[in-house]
């Protein structure tokens, strides 16, 4: 086999110091009752060019986005990733070394992530974050245990709408531990209405959490949200799901939410069909003992010198076992440094504008989509690259249209929401072309 | 031998400290549309304090130099015991960076993203042929996240029956993630004591099981390395108190081809594709641990599943009694396609000759090591060997030193002080990726480390002694924690 170094000569020598007859004494101590008397049944090896082959073949089954035009997001956003960002991280000494368990032979995976940290509590406007988590997902679970860990209460309040796959996962993980969610929808305008999530707090709420943008695209008044939670001795949880949005919109830590966490793939990571994607979590200090997964500090060598280390491990699962704060062992590395890369390459003033001009593209075709005969934006509040649009008829159909003429017309809402039968959720990226909006919205007139 | 690996390495600053106000290193896409009219203010923010502005060429030559910081697996032995270092083949890379895979969206109609369902589909009968077991899922983001997931399925099997249990039994020798990951599914964790080979106490079990046991999580080969050889009696012992058994997998590497979990009575499994199946370990993830479960356990897989459709894979939720979601959308495609091409690669003779060669490798390191430094265990190994500090004692020289020696010698040391069970472990793994140039290359480095430890103990207490830091004051840094870099001073905020 092409990747083992040593060869069958080489081998029988080591056989031999080992005073082995035959390669199958070393499995000896596995019970002959259990050995497979065949060998598995598996496609024949691939040579390096068949194998290209074989999975180029699979990899043209999927959309061909040369031909298309996609305006898809929902928690998964197409962005353009700047060339020096694959070029990095594929460097061997990022992407084949690990968790930097020993500091003074990984220093620059740790002064990354330390750095990592530092960005997203600059976007944040929090104190302290983490070396990411799994995902967006399981970013908002572990944000609950934090709370349920911190307040010692068992009640969560969703307030909004937040991503439904979230809220999934956070389902399953939580129900076991006795922690109750509870739901209160938004208001007709698509966002929550903070006088009504407070009447809804109890002194049994260990979190309220909203997200910003929601999950229908619109924006959320943070502040009066914090003031309620706060009051009822909450912590307020606030989810980024597109985390391009911090570009431009107030940092959650500036309005006083405790907690910020969500997806970062927006930063630098791309697509591949849901994953690896990157959670973050950023905290106020008073939580830092609480957070999950890996986190850097800065230390000293024994001659002065600055270097980085693992840090605060009594939280975790290799010292605390059941104790720790979680189950995570590793963090998401590479998509970490994809971030930290790509978010080191726009800088202060790419990343303003990058968050300007998709809201400058949705607003384009927010205008555009609007004007089509049937049509309207039933949420048509500040937003920033997301918004819904109600069609005059089902939209599954009409986006089974329109993908037949190459263009992925969002998400149809029904697979949520089944009282949002005709709506689409749209997103606008850099990514779009001008000529591209205008032929969503000339296909979507012809179509209905 | 020169203790110099290479020239004495500057330290490189931090993004934040080499900022420079109007630099940029990336330009908007074009846009000739309209400006919109501007959002309310309360909702904008002023620039990003702090954030970094530097130009592309600034950014390069700040990641390659602090690349050259790291220590990597393509430079060199990478004997991280439990970790598997082994080999990421580039290929790989090339593939999941196919546009294909790389720009398909997780929410396309399933129509539209046929290739990835189909190398999904593949990846789960894949696994099922190598493990024995009978259904996979991929969900899980992370070994860590697949035992949860696992323990998760056990629980709602067990409800199902009435009676989710109470108790999780976990040898002591285990991963730290096994007891989290239990604690965080509802239950509590018992351990069981290992017997004096370092395998579970039959004798032990038996007597603890009872019919308030969930599961026993067992690792196998277990965490020194040792194959269970009873496992068959340890599944009849706790399948005969209705228990079920649950296999860390993390250790799959070292019999792939030559057993299978599924055949030994193992319910239900998770396996790193980060570990066995070569998937890049990036600095810290991302990884991936599908689970894979018996017949009577797949109605409780997470949702949605990837099934057979009239016109092709499509994805399906309709299993009401799953465990729900564990990941945001169907786990780290990325790593599922890398090893999947990682199977097609070798083929069933070349996994299992890569089990092979992983148990060769490990156990003549062990017999070149052996007498110099202390096993523990004498039970036989398969893909990873456990040595102690004991005999290097005397020197007043500690595990911690001879990994830190190591480095001086242009090795990564190896996984140290686990299992919990041995006392200064030295936990070995070389794995198949090695040839014999190598090895001995990495045993004569610590051949000369116990001479060293003999006769200048301290050259080997200060070492290391040539990398670009040296030892970090841990302690000092998590009393007083800096996490971030501030602009006022480096003094820690809290």
């Amino acid at each position: 086999m092409r990747y083992i170094p040593s060869s069958p000569t080489e081998r029988q020598k080591l056989l031999k110091v080992l005073g082995l007859e035959s390669i199958d004494r070393l499995f000896d101590t596995i019970p002959e009752s259990f050995r497979l008397k065949r060998a598995l049944d598996l496609p024949p090896a691939l040579p390096e060019a068949d194998l290209i082959e074989q999975m180029g073949t699979l990899s043209r089954k999927n959309l061909d986005l040369h031909d298309s035009a996609l305006f898809l997001g929902a928690g998964a956003y197409r962005h353009f990733i700047p060339a020096v960002v694959d070029h990095l991280i594929s460097r061997a000494e990022f992407y084949s070394s690990y968790t930097p368990y020993q500091p003074e032979f990984s220093q620059g995976t740790l002064q990354s992530i330390f750095e990592f940290q530092t960005l997203i509590c600059q976007l944040t406007g929090l104190d302290a974050a983490n070396a990411s988590l799994y995902d967006g997902a399981s970013a908002l679970a572990e944000g609950i245990l934090l709370a349920h860990r911190a307040k010692r209460r068992n009640q969560i309040v969703v307030a909004g709408p937040v991503h439904p796959e979230y809220l999934k996962v956070v389902r399953t993980l939580v129900t076991t531990l006795g922690i109750e969610l509870k739901s209160i929808p938004a208001g007709e305008s698509g966002a929550c209405e903070p006088d009504r999530v407070a009447t809804q707090l109890s002194p049994q709420t260990a979190a309220v959490v909203v997200q910003q943008p929601n999950f229908l695209g619109r924006l959320e008044e943070i502040a009066p949200l914090v003031e309620a939670s706060h009051r009822a001795g909450a912590v307020c949880i606030v989810v980024v799901n597109e985390a391009v949005s911090l570009g431009m919109l107030k940092a959650p830590g500036s309005l006083g939410a405790d907690v910020v966490l969500g997806e970062a793939q927006s930063l630098g990571v791309p697509l591949s069909y849901g994953g690896p994607y990157l959670g973050f979590m950023a905290v106020k200090m008073e939580y830092v003992r609480e957070i999950p997964g890996r986190l850097v500090g800065q230390a000293k060598d024994v001659q002065g010198r600055t270097g980085y280390v693992l840090t605060l491990a009594t939280r975790e699962q290799h010292i605390r076992r059941e104790k720790a704060t979680s189950n995570i062992c590793t963090n998401q590395g590479l998509c970490m440094l994809a971030a930290t890369i790509f978010m080191a390459t726009l800088g202060k003033q790419g990343m303003r504008e990058l968050a300007l001009q998709n809201r400058a593209r949705a607003e384009y075709a927010k205008a555009a989509l609007k004007k089509i005969p049937g049509c309207r934006l039933p949420h048509p509040g500040p937003g920033f690259n997301e918004f819904v649009l109600e069609l005059p008829r089902p939209a599954s159909a009409i986006h089974r249209q329109l993908l037949g003429k190459g263009i992925v017309a969002g998400l149809p809402l029904e697979q949520y929401f089944p009282d949002r039968k005709n709506d689409l959720l749209i997103t606008v990226t850099e990514m779009n072309s001008r000529a591209q909006i205008d032929r969503l919205a000339s296909e979507l007139r012809e179509a209905l | 031998m020169s203790l110099e690996r290479s020239p004495a390495k500057r330290r490189e600053g931090l993004l934040f400290e080499k900022s420079v106000t109007g630099k940029r290193g990336s330009d908007a896409p074009l846009w000739d549309g309209p400006e919109p009219e501007a959002l309310d203010s309360h909702y904008l923010r002023e620039e990003i304090a702090g954030f970094p502005e530097l130009s592309e060429r600034e950014v390069v030559r700040h990641f390659t130099r602090l690349s050259k910081l790291n220590y990597a697996n393509d430079e060199g032995l990478y004997p991280l015991g439990s970790c598997t270092m082994k080999y990421n083949p580039k290929v790989n890379e090339k593939i999941a960076r196919l546009e294909g895979f790389a720009e398909a969206h997780p929410l396309l109609p399933p129509e539209s993203a046929q290739g990835c369902l189909q190398v999904m589909a593949d990846l789960e009968r894949y696994l099922c042929e190598i493990t024995g077991m009978s259904a996979f899922t991929l969900q899980p983001a992370a070994g860590a996240q697949g035992e949860f997931t696992g323990i998760r399925m056990v629980r709602s099997y067990h409800q199902s029956r009435g009676n989710p249990r109470q108790v999780v039994l976990i040898p002591d020798s285990a991963h730290g993630t096994n007891p989290a990951s239990a604690h965080l599914c509802g239950y509590r964790v018992e351990e069981i004591a290992s017997d004096d080979r370092g395998c579970v106490d039959l004798k032990g079990l038996k007597e603890r099981m009872r019919d308030d046991v969930a599961v026993l999580m067992l690792t196998n080969p277990n965490t020194l390395g040792v194959f269970e050889r009873e496992i068959g009696e340890i599944c009849a012992v706790v399948h005969g108190g209705g228990g079920l058994v649950y296999l860390d997998g993390a250790n799959l590497n070292a019999f792939v081809g030559v057993a299978r979990p599924g055949d030994m009575g193992v319910d239900v499994m998770h396996s790193n594709l980060h570990k066995t199946f070569s998937t890049p370990h990036g600095g810290g993830g991302p990884g991936s641990g599908p689970v894979g479960v018996k017949d009577f356990l797949a109605r409780f897989l997470p949702v949605p599943r990837v099934v057979r459709g009239e016109s092709g894979w499509r994805w399906s939720a309709d299993f009401p009694e799953s465990i729900g979601k564990v990941h945001s959308f169907y786990g780290n495609f990325g790593m599922h396609v890398r090893a999947a091409a990682y199977i097609l690669a070798n083929g069933a003779a070349g996994l299992r000759e890569m089990a092979e060669a992983a148990v060769l490798n490990a156990n003549y390191l062990r017999k070149r090591l052996e007498g110099v430094y202390h096993l523990p265990y004498a039970s036989p190994s398969l893909h990873e060997v456990i040595f102690s500090d004991k005999h290097l004692e005397k020197h007043g020289v500690r595990t911690l030193d001879v990994a830190k020696r190591l480095m001086d010698y242009g090795f990564h040391p190896p996984t140290i002080y686990f299992p919990l069970i041995v006392k200064g472990a030295l936990m070995i793994e070389p794995t198949e990726s090695e040839g014999i140039e190598d090895l001995d290359a990495f045993v004569d480095a610590m051949l000369r480390i116990a001479k060293e430890a003999e006769e200048d103990p301290e050259m080997v207490r200060s070492a290391p002694h040539t990398t670009p830091v040296g030892r970090l004051d841990e302690a000092a840094a998590a009393r007083r924690p800096v996490l971030r870099w501030s602009p006022a001073s480096e003094e820690p905020r809290s």
